[in-house]
């Protein structure tokens, strides 16, 4: 299982859970079964099928639009981090 | 009268040019070199002095800001001290709205150079500041806003000045890593050295907001900066601050820079890179210096107490 952490303002489509474990072996499959978990999450990180542009999603530390997307793969040892976009800080 | 050969006309006109410096002892294998440029070195003491000036001679040109009108501006310490400093040099009142959770430094150095400063609730993070500062701007029209996030010179400041002088000084660079904060740096100067060698990788640093910080975001408020190109990124890695400190404190320690935070996070994404690469050369931007950070103490505090305080502050 792979872990996913969830960030505050999305903590109220799942009950106000922080990290969830779930299935996959990719991030797709693992966001899949995040969606089965908790549904109404769906529709807030995803638009017709692809990665809302206003949501950042990395495997541990690294963002996964410029590695494989959807399609990156995980091992069990992994955490998917989902953000929100937002500005830089101090410059 | 000229100015002397050697010397330049003004502080203003001594922006950029700055020192390109081999990281030798933070290179993680003999295959890859390590440099650093030192934004620090810059006269207000960062890298925003090159957009600062770029934002404002391209506004006088253009007529959109008049002789003398004031300049307002959201930012959490470093453009509003370039603004200030500039605007004070060229008769413009400064304005600049930056979260209350900043250093004390910041806010003497705003001071110094004459500028107002109009707080924003510190958990709200820059997107308070910006948010803000464009309530400001609407309700009066004197102001001028020069928006760093979404103004076109600030990116073309970087791959006018600062790309060609790493080209200059790294010639056969094949990674380029920055911080990540309006996108300016690292889409003017990836524009630049993407022109130059094709096959260059461009890196971003990013940090990983605190609990707090995050707390009070929507997703209806998620920010792309206009200025950020995301085409020229090749990779994008989430620093968190514990990880920032401790590329700061490596930075000392081994090879005598005193830097800012995000610099310490841009330090410790290269060197991961580096580790990953058999050979070639890596040049990473220190943003600024470790002075505005001195009252947080981080170099000497305990890195469990210090995390645990930054969660809830915008150093970076």
């Amino acid at each position: 299982m792979s872990t996913v952490r969830i960030p505050p303002v999305l903590r109220e489509n799942t009950g106000g859970v922080r990290s969830i474990d779930v299935a996959g072996g990719t991030v797709a499959e693992a966001l899949a079964d995040l969606f089965g978990k908790h549904p109404a999450l769906r529709d807030r990180v995803t638009e017709e099928g692809e990665l809302s542009r206003f949501i950042n999603v990395y495997v541990n530390d690294r963002d996964v639009r410029y590695r494989e997307g959807l399609e990156t793969t995980i091992g069990a040892d992994d955490t998917i981090i989902l953000l929100p976009a937002m500005a830089g800080g101090a410059r | 009268m000229p100015a002397t050969v050697g010397a330049t006309s003004d502080l203003v006109a001594a922006i950029g040019n700055t020192p390109m410096v081999e990281l030798s002892r933070l290179a993680p294998h003999d295959g890859v070199r390590l440099y650093a440029k030192l934004e620090g070195n810059n006269p207000t003491g960062s890298v925003k002095d090159r957009i600062a000036r770029a934002m404002i001679d391209s506004a006088l040109a253009s007529g959109a800001l008049r002789p003398g009108q004031a300049i307002l501006e959201p930012s959490s310490g470093n453009t509003g001290i370039s603004l200030a400093m500039i605007g004070s040099r060229l008769g413009h009142p400064v304005r600049i709205v930056m979260p209350d959770n900043t250093t004390p430094e910041r806010e003497q150095l705003l001071r110094l150079f004459s500028a107002e400063i109009v707080f924003s609730p510190g958990a709200e993070g820059s997107n308070g500041a910006i948010r803000l500062a464009q309530e400001l701007a609407r309700a009066d029209s004197s102001l001028f806003m020069p928006y760093q996030y979404g103004n076109e010179a600030n990116p073309r400041a970087h791959e006018e000045t600062t790309g060609p002088e790493i080209l200059e000084q790294v010639p056969e660079i094949d990674v380029f890593v920055a911080g990540l904060g309006t996108g300016g740096t690292l889409t003017g100067v990836g524009r630049c050295l993407k022109r130059s060698r094709p096959g260059v990788r461009v890196v971003a640093a990013e940090p990983l907001p605190g609990e707090q910080v995050q707390g009070l975001r929507s997703l209806e408020e998620g920010f792309v900066p206009p200025v950020l190109d995301e085409s020229v990124l090749d990779d994008r890695f989430l620093v968190n601050n514990r990880d920032a400190v401790v590329g700061l404190r490596r930075l000392l320690r081994d090879e005598g820079i005193f830097a800012g935070l995000s610099s310490g996070a841009a330090v410790a994404v290269a060197v991961r890179v580096a580790r990953e690469m058999t050979a070639g050369s890596v040049v990473v931007l220190l943003a600024d210096a470790g002075w505005k950070y001195l009252s947080a103490g981080l170099w000497g505090r305990d890195l469990d107490e210090l995390e645990d305080e930054l969660e809830g502050s915008l150093l970076w």
